[in-house]
């Protein structure tokens, strides 16, 4: 219940924040929260279950094309695109997770970071209808969702806060389940998981395609509320991010990924009206929290001040 | 990112020279300066300072500079002094919309110009579209025109890649060969040159023979010259990054000095790269599409010294300050008449604030000639206000010695092509 309500209470000062925040970085908000519930999906996988992917761009590009695709061919919108880019991510996932989950450790890490390459080979290749490395620009009609106009800065923030508030839900909800341990037993030990009964492939497989599901609906929101769908966002840099805000952040702490995104994607902000190698900067950064945190900073904070944060 | 308020900086004398005249007049409250009155022109600039367009960032960042001097020097903008903020996008779409955000809602930007790369045009037209902020961009996209866009997004300063290879088609068919084989990156890019040129080399009697993309990942390009036809009298190669010098070097290793069709190609491949590199000799002898030439060509316009010398490049294309430092320049021209454009139109217009946004962007609809001079040192152009489109002469350089001499200049009529797209009718 701890736990519960003090996730509620984040949830309340980012909604806070969506009103007293200036535009500009109002509008900022909307992306983080985009790319926290990517990486809150990423997190599964690699913070609670211990698969480290370098795929997930591909599920990420999957959901944003998912969602892109039946706007541009078949005119859709609104609900049922960010539905389909989802589901996308997630069908995906599966199809990846059946061959690349043969392997494990760093193999599966290189096998994934394959396909996802393939993947992102394949958006180019399919040039007349993704647009190729130029992108789709995703006209406003097909931007609205629930009655909401996600061309509009206040609806695009509010609905991104809903989205990330479910996936947190999903979240806590899944590591606190009795599949949350096997979770967490796969990651801790993944012979001793075996010896107990569980299939730690059956397991994975699960949690790769929840992962997916994640991955997925964070594309297609990235594309439907910004209006842009492009195969740079299927680049291994989308696999890597997801895996920098979950270290940053505390990898297997539910909250972590929302700090990771936000912690990097402001720091880049910042750094980059200082000098145009932000990207050292980030890098220093990164570098001393991994030296003194090396569990994140909410893994910091767990150990020494909130052991029962989850 | 940087603040630039060039030109408006006083040198010792200026200051002391004013401080006389106004202990004298402005002490009797006759003159005051007309600059203390007005607050600066805000531009936003969209500067692709890392990433894989830095090369050209660097050249566009100095070239708006040097604009920007000559115009505040001259009086600015309507009276008011001009001031550009550059945020670097990396070269990536989904910074560049964040760029257009940052610039428009933190910087107080009156407009956002600059941007080159196809992608993040792309990714950052929407987000201009819905902050209703003028987005100028120098992409020679054919994305402008194409109608994919919106009416906040205009591209006054450079022709598109459309009118650029149709206009190349007549003088290829006539000078060099009406059989084409074509080398092409296998993306959107190189997909513009497969079809625009497909066509436009079919209405003056010619044919493409064979289409050859190139995967972007490809490092080596000597198995795809075995697919060239024996019976190809011109090829026609667009190959763009770091694999272009290989390209060339295996080419040449694959004819040797033996026979060998006709060489026609666009500067893209080569700009900041000095053509008489070693590796790129196989290049002599061969033609490319420059908009701007990079050598000063014999005939030039009065405007091109002047041009030349604002912003620092001498008559081989290279920078005064270091020869090895070879310009942009084929594309750079783009940030300069862009920021004459603005001019034009600002003052057009009577824009005092981002309230007269929508009467900015319907003053530029409604110019259509833009003429030749030191505004416009690429050469005259003609604006489309329908397509949001600038249309303007192309050339044609043969490389010789290992320069790069002009032997053509296109008509602007030979790169017009039917409206796609009427952006006069779209809401704002």
């Amino acid at each position: 219940m701890k736990g519960w309500l003090f996730h509620l209470a984040v949830l309340g000062v980012l909604a806070v924040l969506a009103v007293i925040l200036p535009a500009y970085h109002a509008n900022n908000l909307a992306r983080v929260l985009v790319l926290a519930v990517f990486a809150t999906g990423y997190n599964l996988a690699f913070g609670y279950t211990g698969m480290l992917s370098l795929g997930h761009a591909l599920f990420f590009g999957a959901g944003m094309f998912g969602a892109a695709l039946p706007v541009t061919l078949w005119g859709w919108g609104g609900l049922p695109v960010l539905g389909t880019g989802m589901l996308a991510g997630g069908v995906v996932a599966a199809a990846v997770g059946v061959l690349a989950l043969r392997t494990k450790g760093v193999s599966f890490m290189i096998v994934t970071l394959m396909f996802a390459q393939a993947g992102y080979l394949t958006l180019i290749y399919c040039n007349a209808v993704t647009g190729g490395d130029q992108g789709l620009v995703l006209p406003g009609a097909a931007r609205q969702v629930l009655g909401l106009d996600l061309t509009q800065d206040g609806s695009r923030l509010w609905l991104a806060l809903g989205i990330y508030a479910a996936a947190l839900a999903g979240a806590l909800g899944l590591v606190g389940s009795r599949f949350g341990r096997v979770m967490l037993a796969m990651r801790e030990n993944e012979e001793r998981s075996r010896m107990l009964g569980y299939d730690p492939y059956t397991v994975k497989l699960k949690v790769l395609v929840i992962s997916g599901l994640y991955a997925g609906l964070a594309g297609a929101a990235y594309g439907v509320f910004f209006g842009y769908a492009g195969a740079g966002f299927a680049t291994v840099q989308y696999s890597i991010l997801p895996m920098l805000y979950s270290l940053l952040g505390g990898a297997g702490t539910a909250l972590g990924p929302l700090i990771g995104a936000a912690v990097m994607f402001w720091l880049i902000d910042f750094a980059s009206g200082l000098t145009n190698a932000y990207l050292m900067l980030v890098g220093v950064v990164l570098i001393v929290v991994v030296l003194f945190a090396p569990r994140g900073i909410l893994g910091y904070v767990r150990e020494r001040w909130l052991p029962w944060l989850p | 990112m940087k603040t630039t308020l060039t030109g408006i900086a006083p040198s010792r004398r200026a200051v002391l020279t004013g401080m006389g005249a106004g202990l004298i007049a402005g002490s009797a409250g006759l003159v005051r300066p007309v600059w203390a009155q007005a607050a600066p022109l805000k531009l936003g600039f969209q500067l692709h300072a890392t990433g894989i367009g830095a090369s050209y960032g660097r050249w566009y960042q100095r070239t708006a500079d040097a604009a920007l001097k000559k115009i505040n020097e001259a009086g600015g903008i309507g009276g008011r002094p001009v001031e550009i903020v550059y945020e670097d996008d990396g070269t990536d779409p989904a910074r560049g919309a964040e760029v257009v955000d940052k610039l428009n809602s933190q910087h107080g930007c009156d407009l956002i110009f600059g941007t080159l790369f196809s992608h993040v045009v792309m990714g950052s037209a929407p987000r201009a579209g819905e902050l209703k902020v003028p987005y100028l961009v120098c992409s020679e996209g054919y994305h402008v025109a194409s109608g994919a866009l919106n009416r906040w997004t205009l591209q006054p300063g450079i022709t598109d890649v459309r009118s650029q290879i149709s206009s190349m088609a007549p003088w290829v068919a006539g000078n060099l060969g009406k059989k084409v084989t074509m080398f092409f990156p296998d993306y959107a890019f190189g997909y513009d040159h497969r079809d625009f040129f497909t066509k436009a080399i079919e209405a003056q009697g010619g044919q493409v023979v064979a289409q050859i993309a190139i995967p972007p990942t490809e490092t080596s390009y000597t198995r795809y010259f075995a697919q060239i036809p024996a019976e190809t009298e011109v090829l026609y190669h667009v190959m763009v990054g770091p694999g272009v010098l290989t390209f060339v070097k295996e080419l040449g290793e694959f004819y040797g000095s033996g026979a060998k069709p006709q060489l026609f190609g666009f500067i893209d491949s080569l700009e900041a790269v000095d053509t008489a590199t070693p590796g790129l000799e196989f290049l002599e002898g061969s033609h490319f599409w420059e908009a701007h030439p990079r050598v000063k060509p014999a005939d030039a316009g009065a405007a091109e010294g002047d041009y030349r010398a604002a912003v620092g490049v001498d008559d081989n294309g290279a920078s005064v300050a270091d020869a090895k430092d070879v310009a942009t320049y084929s594309h750079m021209f783009s940030a300069w008449e862009t920021l004459h454009f603005i001019k034009q139109t600002v003052e057009a217009s009577g824009y005092a604030g981002v309230a007269d946004r929508q009467k900015l962007v319907e003053a530029m609809e409604a110019v259509t000639d833009l003429p030749y001079g030191i505004e416009r040192p690429q050469g005259a152009k003609v604006f489309n206000g329908k397509t949001h489109q600038a249309f303007g002469s192309q050339n044609i350089s043969k490389v010789e010695g290992g320069k790069l001499v002009k032997v053509h200049t296109t008509t602007i009529d030979e790169g017009k092509y039917d409206d796609g797209v009427d952006y006069t009718t779209m809401s704002f």
